[in-house]
């Protein structure tokens, strides 16, 4: 088992025959995920990587059966592209496209949850499930089969935590990188709920960021759901105030977003927070034995 | 991006939101025959600095002759402001707005930012003007009426008069102006892809007028391109410089005050690297995010980059190369060094595809400052000790 994707998930990709879209899918098709299809306006009928280009997401799902979505569109085009794939059918999209405005996803999001899709990112690595599906740009060398889940901010950490995990002798079930934009898809919460309900994951990482108070939702959910041991890492306990956060932007929550109180909220619950991402293996272990 | 209160000003006249009239100006002179050319009797000589509390730092100045618009433009162009969002280094006033003076009856607080937890614009709004929102929202956050506003539906009559009862007005022609304002601000922060836009003070005249007394406004980065009106109005004097070089090529960069250099690809890991040095016992000098696709050129910039701080001991190079291959890397970060003279201990760590391979080039490369950090625990360990002097 493992969440939200394995070896039998179709995948198109949007965006298909564009320089990064071509470069990630050619890996993710080597490290044996299914992409059976791509959408570029104007290449409908074209094949590309040994699989059909279609001009629509809706005439790819159509012919492929496809049920997610990669999405390597350029920014400008990424809220476009996501209400597409929503209403085409499809039942998760990948953003991988960093950059794209934010009111755009707010649109984006909101007709993707009105359709029942779900979203990941953007500006995100992607989704792995160990040894069966990479829908991403993630090294999937690193990330062995085994009982961690990982959920992740940050794309480099994920690595970097998956690595530590791997080397300690443990590996991965599943790993999502959510981004570290204002507006993303699933978040920790329904991240945790996933990984919670998953009878192979054993023990979650959760790694956050200064900023915002998704971390802090998290913990008053790990309180009273989640009952499989939390590592924690929060990167920016050095990080100056005022350079990532706008002035209004700060009040909102009722709290300043900082490292340190997203730690304290972690700890409070019994999740184990580590100072540094270099002790993430190191923890792991020390839940699992 | 931010802009300055004057431009913000004219973003709002584009849209129909009352504002006191006023010129800017960048010389005395100009102050002025500003003032002249507004006429009336009493004129406000305003700093144009991207900082609040400018009216506490002595920045925003009532003058009640012509005379006195001159002496008061001639203290503050010139002259470094310093409030509490400048730091103390503060801010040079390259600028002053000269402003008709307005009949103050009322003063409120009117903002519009990104609600992240709904995922939605949303507007905040207090009778209590003219005061820090964040001391109110502190002391009396009953005080703070904040209204979701979905953008599938956008500003509707329902939010306009959850608004105007929240704030006590009563009278029907004045109902009806602030709910005019309010939708026109709204429309301004949705067409120009806004972050946000704060109004402290929102006043309200002895007329029953609203105005934008004051005007802020940050924008989405991401949205400059379809923006030129706004992109247009970035003020680069107000921007780190060396941030500024930095992002010329493709690297984020923001200084700190410590003594090890950090260069990271990843914002996350880089904060993270961060962290570590300092869970370490040492001091991170800088943040350095050198991006998804490091190269020799970028690898070289960045360490230009970081060695103009002279309080650089020693520099952690953390790279976890991802699809990215670190023998690539390698070669890039030894080029990096032919190009630019490195000074200090460097402490190299690469991760991800091919380090095997990329540890034993720089291990062959025979570069006498260069440290191989197997892991980030020894590298940050290994950076420490040698921004110490320790080997």
């Amino acid at each position: 088992m493992s969440i939200l994707v394995n070896k039998d998930t179709k995948v198109i990709v949007q965006g298909f025959t564009g320089k990064e879209g071509t470069f990630h899918a050619e890996q993710c098709i080597a490290y044996g995920t299914q992409i059976v299809g791509g959408v570029t306006p104007g290449k409908g009928g074209q094949t590309h990587l040994g699989q059909p280009v279609f001009n629509t997401v809706k005439d790819a799902v159509n012919a492929t059966g496809a049920t997610v979505s990669m999405v390597f569109v350029p920014p400008a085009f990424v809220g476009d592209a996501v209400m597409e794939a929503a209403e085409a059918g499809i039942e998760l999209a990948v953003i991988i496209t960093e950059g794209a405005p934010v009111r755009d996803m707010q649109m984006a999001k909101s007709h993707a949850t009105k359709h029942g899709m779900m979203t990941i990112g953007p500006n995100c690595p992607g989704v792995i499930t160990a040894e069966e599906c990479k829908i991403g740009i993630m090294p999937g060398n690193i990330f062995k089969k085994g009982n961690v889940g990982l959920i992740s901010k940050s794309g480099t950490l994920t690595y970097e935590g998956a690595n530590q995990v791997c080397n300690e002798g443990f590996g991965i079930t599943t790993a999502v990188g959510i981004g570290g934009d204002p507006i993303i898809g699933l978040s920790y919460i329904q991240l945790l709920q996933m990984f919670q309900d998953d009878p192979e994951t054993e023990a979650i990482v959760m790694i956050g960021e200064i900023g915002g108070d998704l971390e802090i939702q998290a913990a008053a959910f790990i309180k009273e759901n989640v009952t499989k041991p939390v590592v924690a890492f929060i990167a920016g306990q050095t990080a100056p105030p005022g350079k990532t956060m706008g002035h209004a932007g700060a009040i909102i929550s009722g709290s300043s977003g900082t490292a340190q109180e997203k730690m304290e909220a972690l700890e409070a619950v019994g999740v184990k927070v580590v100072v540094s991402p270099a002790e993430i293996g190191k923890a792991i272990k020390e839940v699992l034995s | 991006m931010n802009i300055h209160e004057y431009q913000a000003k004219q973003v709002f006249a584009k849209y129909g939101v009352p504002t006191p009239r006023g010129i800017i100006a960048e010389t005395v002179d100009q102050a002025v025959a500003n003032a002249e050319e507004l006429g009336g009797s009493i004129w406000v000589v305003k700093a144009q600095i991207h900082a609040g509390g400018r009216g506490l730092g002595g920045g925003v100045k009532l003058a009640k002759s012509i005379d006195e618009v001159r002496e008061l433009a001639d203290e503050i162009l010139g002259m470094t402001l310093v409030t509490h969002q400048t730091g103390p280094e503060g801010k040079l006033v390259n600028k002053v707005y000269i402003e008709e003076g307005a009949d103050i009856q009322d003063e409120l607080y009117f903002s519009v930012v990104l609600d992240r937890a709904a995922e939605m614009p949303i507007i905040m709004a207090s009778t209590e003007g003219g005061m820090d929102i964040e001391t109110v929202a502190e002391n009396t956050p009953e005080k703070i009426i904040k209204i979701e506003i979905d953008p599938a539906i956008g500003f509707q009559g329902f939010h306009a008069r959850e608004l105007i009862f929240g704030l006590g007005i009563t009278d029907k022609a004045e109902q009806k102006k602030l709910m005019k304002f309010a939708a026109s601000i709204y429309k301004v922060y949705m067409d120009t892809d806004a972050e946000m836009i704060e109004i402290n003070p929102l006043v309200k005249t002895g007329a029953g007028d609203f105005i934008a007394l004051d005007g802020k406004m940050g924008f989405d980065n991401s949205a400059l391109g379809r923006q030129k009106f706004i992109a247009d109005m970035r003020d680069i004097t107000e921007e780190d410089a060396d941030e500024m070089e930095a992002a010329k090529y493709g690297l984020s960069y923001v200084a700190l005050d410590g003594e090890i250099g950090c260069m990271v690809n990843g914002a996350g890991l880089a904060m993270g690297t961060m962290d570590t040095i300092n869970y370490m016992g040492g001091t991170p000098a800088n943040f350095l995010d050198v991006g998804g696709s490091a190269n020799a050129e970028t690898v070289a910039k960045g360490f230009e980059i970081i060695l103009q701080n002279p309080n650089v001991k020693a520099i952690f190079v953390n790279i976890f190369g991802g699809i990215v291959r670190c023998d690539r890397l390698a070669n890039g970060i030894i080029e990096a060094t032919k190009i630019t003279d490195v000074n200090v201990p460097v402490i190299v760590r690469l991760d991800g595809t091919n380090a095997p391979e990329a540890a034993e080039i720089l291990k062959n490369a025979n570069i006498a400052n260069l440290i191989v950090g197997d892991d980030l625990g020894d590298g940050a360990a290994k950076a420490v000790a040698a921004a110490k002097g320790e080997k």
